[in-house]
């Protein structure tokens, strides 16, 4: 079968899935799915067809966005619009095939929307919905629409025509083409995509790699696992259009070992397309080895040679020595599954999304105190404001916008006031964060931006390699420093020393995990001052986070003496009798929140201050 | 012996095969015993104290064996942010071992994590790979029964 064929077969497949007489069911089996309960899911639904005697196909898709309401399905039949319901549970999920699959009604409960899915492309109430509207679902397209295990769902929607239109390319026309559409790359730095082609391109060396950084370290994002449990063959197809234009003998994909299941929709993915004969270059899967700092493309390489992942200085870049020391390009995932879009869909689709230096798409993993949290993909441009308040519904809990953290360990913390910040490279560097590889984390006024920053600082010191004096020391003492002030022992030369430390170690380290890491300290420093002194000058944590500078009470008005938190505590803290109002022991006191999980009457609260 | 042996031989006993090898030794056995790298080094010719710098360079390997339930605790940004280190604390406490230790009757380990996916069912814990989410301090005593 030559590819058009081949395109054909497959195109007839996929699409009977949504406009077949046989009934299919769409289940979300990405990782969020499976924790959220999917494999239960599926089973119910397993037995429930084999009981009823329905034929109908069960299709397990990656995550189409909606975490925050896994497990989600999609129920297809027949010509109509499918309908996607989430969150399942057992209950609704029996009710779904009893009702919607054998009696052709659509079930009233936790709707998230219709989806229809033919060659013209997809649409529904669903892409309408408040979490979708103002997303452009690029990258991120064929997620939770097709079964990545399944090579046909790819080709029928365009894959690999991208490889092959850049295989009749030169390399000049390669680059020239993503020059045009302006890509830089998803990993972090933000660097033009095709300069760095091009600078491997035209190193002398007759043996040359290609590296896809798949580490995603950043403790808090999961963008890249998505997309590679989503769609795995849109990677593939990226890695093999940049091992053609800089002619690279080999590939190697940097895979977290934390990520097992995109580790095997990788690899089924490569058996698949070894099959139908597209994989012109070696590619092989490492597996990293949980080290944060190997997420640097000197250290991965250093990693992937065996040894100890260590960065080291910088020029030589890794375009002209690279892995085992030769010219190597190394790009993030996204990067390559945006470079497999710039190639089916044409250059001019990808750069009329974005701003004028920053094109095209950004996927970020939206988490925290909101209501909607997931996965989403907005044109570089949106504002930090759309995104919480449009895509992520706003706070949960009627509480109120504190702060958004972007970029992870090396990004920073913008105040509320900021939130009309557009999301691009240049905006969020300019403001002290970063646009990193897409953590996106919304804090109410609940939490405490001293801790935050400490939260992060424990995380890179911990991370640190070692190997340079400032990154080491001064992200230990600036921890130090910050564990005293949470702990209530700061004093206020602590400010003016975290300062000093952080530029340090900004401005001496060797690698750009030392360079970033004092960034959540500067920007809470610089727009949460107030916070920052509160702790050190009053001893208390005014969002009543930092343990030793808050306490748990009751209050004496609401408590019915239900002594259902005097049976939940763990060191027997709280006192009291029947009937009548009990109080908490604060010598006692592990502060570990079990009493006010068990108030029905909400009369235990948390206050500022040691108590 | 058999086992390690057999994990041996599928690789050349290259330099880049060391951090797979060791991936696997840790696979088989569930932490790195000290004869399997005593093995490793003479298969590949690196020195012993090489593989240890290397092998305890990496987070991801253990030298000391998992117990029967592995317990990992996410303690991602949002689980962070939702009270994660409560809950590692209360397990410490209802365990009385340190994270990264396992209990003197093999029963439990314990191990913290940056994120583990389901950051909006968050804070999570993983017994054995099945995931509890959105989980509570007073619920540990349940979850983690202990035999005396
Ligand atoms: C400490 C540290 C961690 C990093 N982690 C990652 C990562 O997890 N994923 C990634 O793609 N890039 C990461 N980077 C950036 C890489 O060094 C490199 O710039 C990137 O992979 C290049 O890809 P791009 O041009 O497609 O962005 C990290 C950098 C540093 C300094
Ligand atoms: S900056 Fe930190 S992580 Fe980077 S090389 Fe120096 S010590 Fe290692
Ligand atoms: S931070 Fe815990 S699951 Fe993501």
């Amino acid at each position: 079968m030559n590819f058009e064929e081949l395109v054909q077969e497959a195109k007839k497949e996929y699409y009977s899935i949504f406009q077949g007489e046989l009934p299919a069911i769409l289940i979300g089996s990405a990782t969020c799915g499976i924790s959220a309960g999917a494999n239960e899911i599926t089973k119910v639904i397993e037995d429930e067809i084999t009981r009823e005697n329905i034929e109908a196909r069960i299709i397990p898709v990656g995550c189409i966005g909606s975490c925050y309401a896994e497990p989600i399905i999609g129920i297809f039949k027949g010509k109509k619009e499918g309908v996607l319901y989430g969150p399942v549970n057992k209950n609704l999920a029996k009710k779904i095939i009893k009702e919607n699959i054998m009696e052709d009604k659509t079930v009233k409960e936790n709707i998230l929307g219709t989806i229809h899915v033919n060659e013209a492309g997809t649409g529904g109430s669903f892409f309408e919905s408040d979490f979708m509207r103002l997303q452009s679902r690029q990258i991120l397209r064929r997620c939770g629409l097709i079964n990545p295990e399944d090579i046909n769902h790819y080709l029928a929607t365009g894959g690999y025509t991208g490889l092959l239109k850049a295989l009749e390319m030169g390399a000049d026309e390669i680059i020239n083409t993503i020059k045009k559409s302006g890509l830089r790359g998803r990993g972090g730095a933000g660097f033009p995509t095709w300069l760095k082609w091009n600078l491997c391109r035209q190193s002398n060396s007759q043996e040359k790699y290609i590296i896809c950084n798949a580490d995603e370290g950043d403790p808090g994002a999961f963008m890249n696992r998505s997309l590679l449990e989503g769609d795995p063959h849109s990677v593939l197809e990226g890695i093999l259009i940049g091992a053609h234009t800089i002619k690279a003998k080999k590939a190697y994909i940097y895979c977290r070992a934390e990520y097992p299941a995109a580790l095997k929709k990788l690899k089924k993915a490569m058996k698949d397309l070894e099959k139908i004969g597209l994989l012109n270059t070696e590619i092989v899967i490492k597996k990293g080895a949980g080290a944060f700092v190997c997420g640097e493309e000197t250290a991965l390489m250093a990693s992937i040679e065996g040894r100890r992942g260590m960065p080291r200085t910088r020029p030589p870049f890794p375009t002209t020595k690279g892995l085992w020391g030769k010219p190597t390009v190394i790009n993030n995932v996204e990067t390559f599954a945006a470079i497999s879009l710039i190639f089916q869909e044409g250059v001019e689709q990808f750069s009329s999304m974005g701003t004028e230096s920053s094109k095209g798409t950004k996927t970020f993993s939206l988490v925290g105190d909101i209501k909607r949290t997931g996965l989403i993909e907005v044109p570089l441009g949106t504002t930090l404001k759309e995104v919480i308040f449009d895509i992520g519904g706003g706070i949960k809990n009627g509480e109120n916008l504190k702060a958004v953290q972007i970029g992870g360990p090396s990004g920073g913390c913008l105040p509320a006031s900021m939130i009309d910040t557009e999301i691009d490279y240049d905006s969020l560097t300019s403001a002290g964060a970063i646009m990193g590889s897409g953590g996106l984390v919304v804090l109410s006024d609940n939490s405490c931006m001293v801790e935050i920053a400490r939260y992060f600082l424990e995380f890179t010191q911990r991370e640190s390699c070692g190997k340079c004096v400032p990154c080491r020391l001064g992200t230990q003492q600036m921890l130090l420093i910050l564990n005293d002030i949470v702990q209530g022992n700061g004093n206020p030369e602590d400010i003016e020393t975290l300062h000093e430390v952080a530029e340090t170690v900004k401005a001496a380290s060797l690698c750009g995990l030392g360079q970033t890491a004092p960034n959540p300290v500067l920007t809470t420093l610089k727009y949460f001052m107030e916070e920052y002194v509160e702790h050190i000058m009053d001893k208390r944590c005014p969002a009543a986070y930092c343990r030793e500078l808050m306490h748990y009470f009751i209050d004496k008005e609401r408590c019915t003496g239900c002594m259902a938190c005097l049976k939940a505590c763990p060191n027997n803290a709280i006192v009291g009798v029947e009937n009548e109002p009990h109080f908490i022991d604060q010598v006692k006191c592990l502060k570990c929140g079990s009493c006010m999980d068990v108030c029905r009457e909400g009369a235990i609260l948390k206050v500022p201050g040691p108590g | 012996m058999q086992r390690l042996r057999k994990i041996l031989e599928s690789y050349q006993g290259k330099r880049e095969d060391i951090i797979p090898v060791l991936q696997d030794i840790q696979k088989e056995y569930g932490y790195l015993p000290e004869n399997a790298l005593k093995e490793l080094s003479k298969y590949t010719g690196v020195s012993e104290g090489q593989i240890y710098g290397i092998a305890t360079f990496y987070a991801q390997f253990r030298f000391k064996p998992k117990g029967g339930k592995h317990v990992i605790v996410c303690t991602g940004t949002a689980c962070h942010v939702k009270g994660s280190d409560q809950i590692i604390d209360t397990i410490q406490r209802h365990l009385k071992i340190k994270e990264g230790d396992t209990t003197p009757d093999h029963e439990y380990s314990l191990e913290a994590v940056g994120c583990i996916g389901c950051c909006s069912l968050a804070p999570c814990i993983m017994i054995n790979e099945k995931v509890i989410s959105k989980i509570k301090p007073r619920q540990i005593k349940r979850l983690l029964p202990q035999k005396s």
